[in-house]
């Protein structure tokens, strides 16, 4: 294929490097420097897609971020990526695109049915036609709107590519760097300040490298060059291009994207494919420019329609010609700059000007050439149906009502130009309440809200003389403030042509017996006529007329299509377009990468994994782990072909009859140090704590406020006044801030200090009838008896030279012990255990068989202190004092808490003593009831009794202390089981506790 | 993201700070007599101001110090902060 458009000359690209690259399974070739849309317009290729909802063929209608058309699917190194502006992506070789919201072609569309079935497609189209039959949304209007409506298709292969965020912090942070952007970014560079530039575009320079103005005695394409290259050899200045910031947040934070690879065939090996910046910036100058407007007139939606600066900067930067017959059609002097471009390229454009008798320099300069204008015209509509072929036009009266007779002339492109509109994206987004600027017809920000300034065009001014002189001032001022230097920097002359006033027109009318769509939002096809009818429905505010029509709602977000919506309804509504107000700018000001925002928090990345000093042991010996919380812990070991039923029951068992060994690391520990640390205890736990002697541990519950059980543990005095606190796994952090939040705000008087020590040890559960044989044999110096060690007792002790802690305590509700060592000698620890446990057939055991060993004992754990229940739901309430106050005491006495039928923790067996009960399954008296069926209760926690040898289930049932003995069903709808079961005692293994005992 | 004035760190970033709610409750003594309607204000209800706020902030990813920060709800402008033990004249 031959470049048919590519002008001999000019622009840009590297012309030495030619790229190949596939549309649609065609064949193309470009240059390096080109993107993806000048590629193909290079090749003639205007028709990329089809529009949202009426599926009309669709070509570019911009060269950059504002591209409403040409969004594609890209295939890059074996991946996808949906929704790409072909404007934005830069060409590589082998780059492979397709056109989305097609089917089955682009050029052959069946939902361009609905091209014709319009009628039926108004505005609110969503709400009104897909709605009745009830049963039709399902079955026929979803899978049709899915199929027919939707954009790219998003893959759902694990994304190999790796994102990175960085954090920064800089002096003056500058959005866009066009004249605006170099001016200050220089200005505040020679101050010293932190500066840093971004531009979304590969190339810096913004309107500096396609407008024809001097700067300095050179052009303004060379004088920006030369600023970005003296910018970039300054230590106190970060110049980045690629990248596009995106979003202003509070306190003057700022988000980039940095398209690290996206131009490249592949990512470099330690490459992200992007970077995301999260910049807190003491000064913003933002001079993100302008977006030109479009004019609204008949079928403006046709391939071949373009704004006339994107066919300025196709021609400039990139050498291609939009088309060869081209029409201009504007309401300013902008559409004669690129007239002006085209005849000097040889083409021969017509140039229709709204205005009756417009006369400036850039005018003057274009009759001079001989380029053929027409005043007081516009197009009235496009004709041809994949590509303009020609163009109604007609004059038009002073008051922009009547149209004279209507001509057709042949043409390849129409060219349009309906003023700037300054992009206040960012500043909205600040804060900034914009305000409507009567000579420009568009928004400008306001009162800075934040450290911001806008500037130049961003901020509606137009003249480069006047942007320049600003924007050095601003950048000296802004840095003076932080960095207290004043090196001043010579404002360099500017030669640029006077423009006249534009034209405020913005829509052409319709001509008698026609209906010509006219377009307002090009991605979403919403037309005049739609917002006439959300309108006529009585939508009334801006905000409901954009949801109701969806203007502006399409991944564009309305850049090229706001401003035009407001004024339709402005004049609709007889107001004025800052009484109509405009729809907030909120982030993204374009889409990002889910996979940016997300950054390298994915898969194992996606949170912290903790592993407790027995990690590797475990893993040796065939540990299967399971997630408690951020740790892995191992759910059982398992031999040979069992599984986690078959495993767990034996690890229990043999707790029961021998001796096991549990990695109980996990638990959260806190140490607690301090004269009044008793009082501490005795305030935040139910039960009392200010007798507990030295070398003893004592099992408390702590509540919330509101009564509710918070967390539950032992608490040893190691001596006089220092404690060691356990907590459950999950709750260890909330503990220690809920303990920092009495000690420093509400008891500050007490004198006790609190630290998390859950890391500083390694601990090891040694649970069954044998255990104390065999710690014993662990110190043989100490006196572990029933009489030296009794229960709940407390000692230190020397393991083969390491110091360790020995607490009595029992989960499992066997005769038990915790031996914490510090957490290097962890693994030391574990290996005497089990090498000296093995003439007592010691078993590790995992969280499986530990579940079941507390579940058949009644003991309760976080599936019980579940955020909804108090101590007498989990039969705790021995603990609570009656004779002390401590936290949330006084809201036990609400009168849902001290209610006869209260619910409370009860065991559950099926009568059938073979059926497991699936955790969650609902307690109800009668299975053939209607629904919704009362519930009375929930089963909390389920396992097989190892001592009964039968399914054995925890629940937390109303009235549950009269309910012994009662026969009722667990239903598991999810599980679609019904059981008839039993209530019994929770208690149901060693009711009274001897073994813990003995 | 919220940039906040630990009084014993300086400036750091939202993210490491958990909220804490309104500072100006105060939790009734212990071993007081408290109404059903005087505790109930204290645990349950909270006025949810539009405008000038004090509130709790705990450095949890630093020092972990509760501090009180005085921030405008609507606006997210934080004017001052203080230790806990601060008075908040
Ligand atoms: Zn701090």
């Amino acid at each position: 294929m031959t470049q048919a458009f590519r002008i001999e000359n000019g622009g840009l690209i590297n012309r030495d490097k030619k790229l190949s690259f596939k549309f649609n399974g065609k064949t193309y070739f470009g240059y390096e420097g080109d993107t993806l849309a000048s590629a193909l317009l290079a090749n003639g290729v205007h028709l990329v897609g089809r529009s949202f909802k009426y599926h009309r063929p669709r070509g570019f209608f911009g060269a950059g971020v504002d591209e409403p058309y040409a969004v594609v699917q890209l295939y890059r190194n074996g991946e996808t990526e949906p929704n790409i502006k072909a404007t934005e992506q830069e060409l590589f070789d082998g780059l492979e695109a397709k056109s989305v919201n097609c089917w089955p072609s682009v050029n052959f569309d069946i939902g361009a049915i609905n091209n014709f079935l319009k009628i039926f497609l108004p505005a609110g189209f969503y709400y009104k036609t897909f709605m009745w039959p009830k049963s039709f949304w399902y079955r026929i209007y979803e899978p049709f709107i899915r199929k027919a409506a939707g954009l790219g298709v998003a893959s759902t292969k694990h994304d190999k590519e790796r994102y990175e965020h960085k954090y920064e912090y800089c002096d003056l942070l500058i959005a866009g760097s066009g004249p605006s952007g170099l001016a200050g970014a220089y200005a505040a560079a020679k101050n010293g300040a932190k500066v840093i530039l971004a531009e979304d575009k590969p190339r810096f320079g913004g309107s500096l490298l396609t407008s024809d103005v001097n700067i300095g005695n050179q052009s303004g394409k060379d004088w920006a060059e030369g600023i970005i290259a003296e910018l970039k050899t300054m230590p106190n200045v970060v110049v980045k291009n690629r990248s596009q910031i995106f979003g202003y947040y509070d306190h003057n934070m700022l988000v980039m994207s940095e398209k690290v690879s996206d131009h490249l065939p592949s990512t470099k090996k330690y490459h992200p494919n992007k970077r995301l910046w999260y910049i807190r910036a003491k000064e913003v100058l933002i001079s993100s420019g302008s977006i030109e407007r479009p004019i609204v007139f008949g079928n403006n939606d046709t391939p071949g329609v373009m704004l006339s600066s994107a066919a300025k900067e196709y021609l400039k930067v990139y050498g291609v010609l939009v088309g060869r017959k081209p029409l201009v059609f504007t309401n300013n002097d902008s559409g004669y700059e690129t007239a002006i471009e085209f005849k000097k390229h040889g083409v021969d454009p017509v140039v229709l000007d709204s205005r009756k008798n417009p006369e400036s320099e850039i005018i003057d300069e274009a009759k001079n050439l001989g380029i053929n204008i027409k005043n007081s015209y516009v197009v009235v509509a496009a004709q041809g149906y994949k590509k303009v072929k020609s163009a109604d036009i007609a004059s038009i009266s002073e008051d922009k009502k009547q149209l004279g007779k209507i001509e057709n002339i042949q043409c390849d492109c129409i060219c349009v130009s309906g003023f700037w509109t300054p992009t206040i994206h960012l500043a909205s987004q600040s804060g900034n309440k914009t305000k409507f600027k009567e000579e420009i017809d568009a928004f400008v920000p306001g009162q800075s809200k934040q450290n911001e300034i806008t500037l130049g065009a961003a901020n509606g001014v137009f003249s480069l003389e006047e942007t320049l002189k600003t924007s050095f001032t601003a950048g000296s001022e802004l840095s003076k403030k932080i960095t207290e230097n004043d090196n001043k920097v010579a404002i360099p002359n500017v030669v640029e042509k006077k423009s006249s006033q534009h034209d405020k027109f913005w829509c052409v009318p319709l001509p008698k017996g026609k209906n010509y769509k006219r377009f307002l939002d090009f991605q979403n096809d919403v037309a005049v006529s739609d917002v006439e009818i959300a309108l006529r429905e009585g939508y009334r505010s801006i905000e409901h007329v954009k949801r109701y029509t969806t203007l502006g709602m399409a991944t564009d977000q309305g850049k090229t299509s706001n401003l035009n919506g407001l004024q339709l309804v402005s004049e609709i509504e007889n107001k004025v377009v800052p009484a109509v107000g405009h729809t907030t700018f909120r982030p993204p000001y374009t889409p990002v990468s889910i996979g940016a925002i997300v950054g390298r928090e994915v898969g194992k990345h996606s949170k912290p994994t903790r592993k407790s000093p027995m990690h590797s042991w475990h893993e040796k010996n065939n540990a299967v782990f399971v997630d408690a919380g951020v740790w892995l812990r191992p759910r059982y070991y398992k031999r040979g072909n069992e599984n986690l039923f078959e495993g767990s029951k034996r690890e229990a068992k043999n707790v029961r009859t021998n001796v096991g060994v549990c990695d109980v690391t996990t638990l959260g520990k806190i140490d607690i140090k301090g004269p009044d640390a008793a009082e501490l205890l005795n305030r935040v736990y139910t039960n009392a704590w200010l007798k507990l002697p030295v070398g003893k541990a004592r099992y408390g519950v702590m509540l919330r406020e509101d009564g509710i059980v918070m967390d539950d543990g032992t608490t040893t005095r190691i001596s006089e006044n220092h404690y060691h606190m356990t907590t459950t796994t999950a709750q260890a952090a909330n503990v220690l801030s809920h303990l920092e939040y009495y000690l420093q705000l509400v008891w500050p008087e007490l004198n006790v200090n609190v630290v998390s020590t859950t890391e500083q040890w390694a601990g090891a559960a040694i649970a069954g009838p044998k255990s104390r044989d065999l710690l014993q044999k662990l110190f043989p110096n100490s006196d572990v008896s029933n009489e030296g060690l009794p229960f709940m007792g407390y000692m230190e002790g020397d393991l083969f030279g390491v110091k360790a802690r020995i607490f009595r305590i029992s989960f499992s509700g066997e005769l038990a012990y915790e031996v914490n060592v510090e957490s290097d000698y962890g693994n030391f620890m574990w290996e005497k255990i089990m090498e000296i446990g093995e003439e007592f057939k010691i078993q590790p055991y995992g969280t499986e068989a530990l579940s079941t060993l507390r579940i058949e004992m009644g003991h309760v754990a976080g599936s019980e202190l579940d955020g909804r229940t108090i101590p007498f739901d989990n039969a705790l309430e021995g603990l609570v004092s009656k004779k002390k106050d401590f936290i949330g005491k006084r809201s036990l006495q609400r009168s849902a808490f001290i209610a006869e039928d209260r619910q409370r923790i009860v065991g559950v067996v099926p009568l059938d003593k073979q059926t497991s009960i699936p955790e969650g399954s609902h307690l109800v008296k009668d299975d053939k009831a209607p629904l919704p069926n009362p519930k009375l209760g929930h089963i909390s926690a389920s396992c097989w009794s190892v001592e009964y040898d039968n399914p054995f289930s925890l629940a937390i049932l109303k009235d549950g202390k009269n309910m012994i003995g009662q026969k009722l069903f667990a239903m598991s709808p999810l599980k679609n089981k019904v059981i008839p079961v039993e209530i019994v005692s929770s208690h149901y293994v060693d009711p009274k506790g001897e073994r813990v005992r003995s | 993201m919220l940039y906040i004035n630990c009084p014993h760190c300086g400036m750091r970033s939202q993210n490491e700070f958990s909220y804490g709610g309104d500072a100006s409750v105060k939790r009734p003594e212990l071993n007081k007599e408290v109404s059903d309607q005087e505790w109930d204000n204290f645990v349950y209800n909270r006025k949810s101001l539009r405008g000038k706020h004090l509130e709790l902030w705990q450095h949890i990813s630093g020092c972990r110090q509760w501090i009180k920060v005085e921030r405008d709800t609507a606006t997210h402008e934080i004017f001052r902060t203080f230790k806990a033990d601060e008075e908040v004249a």
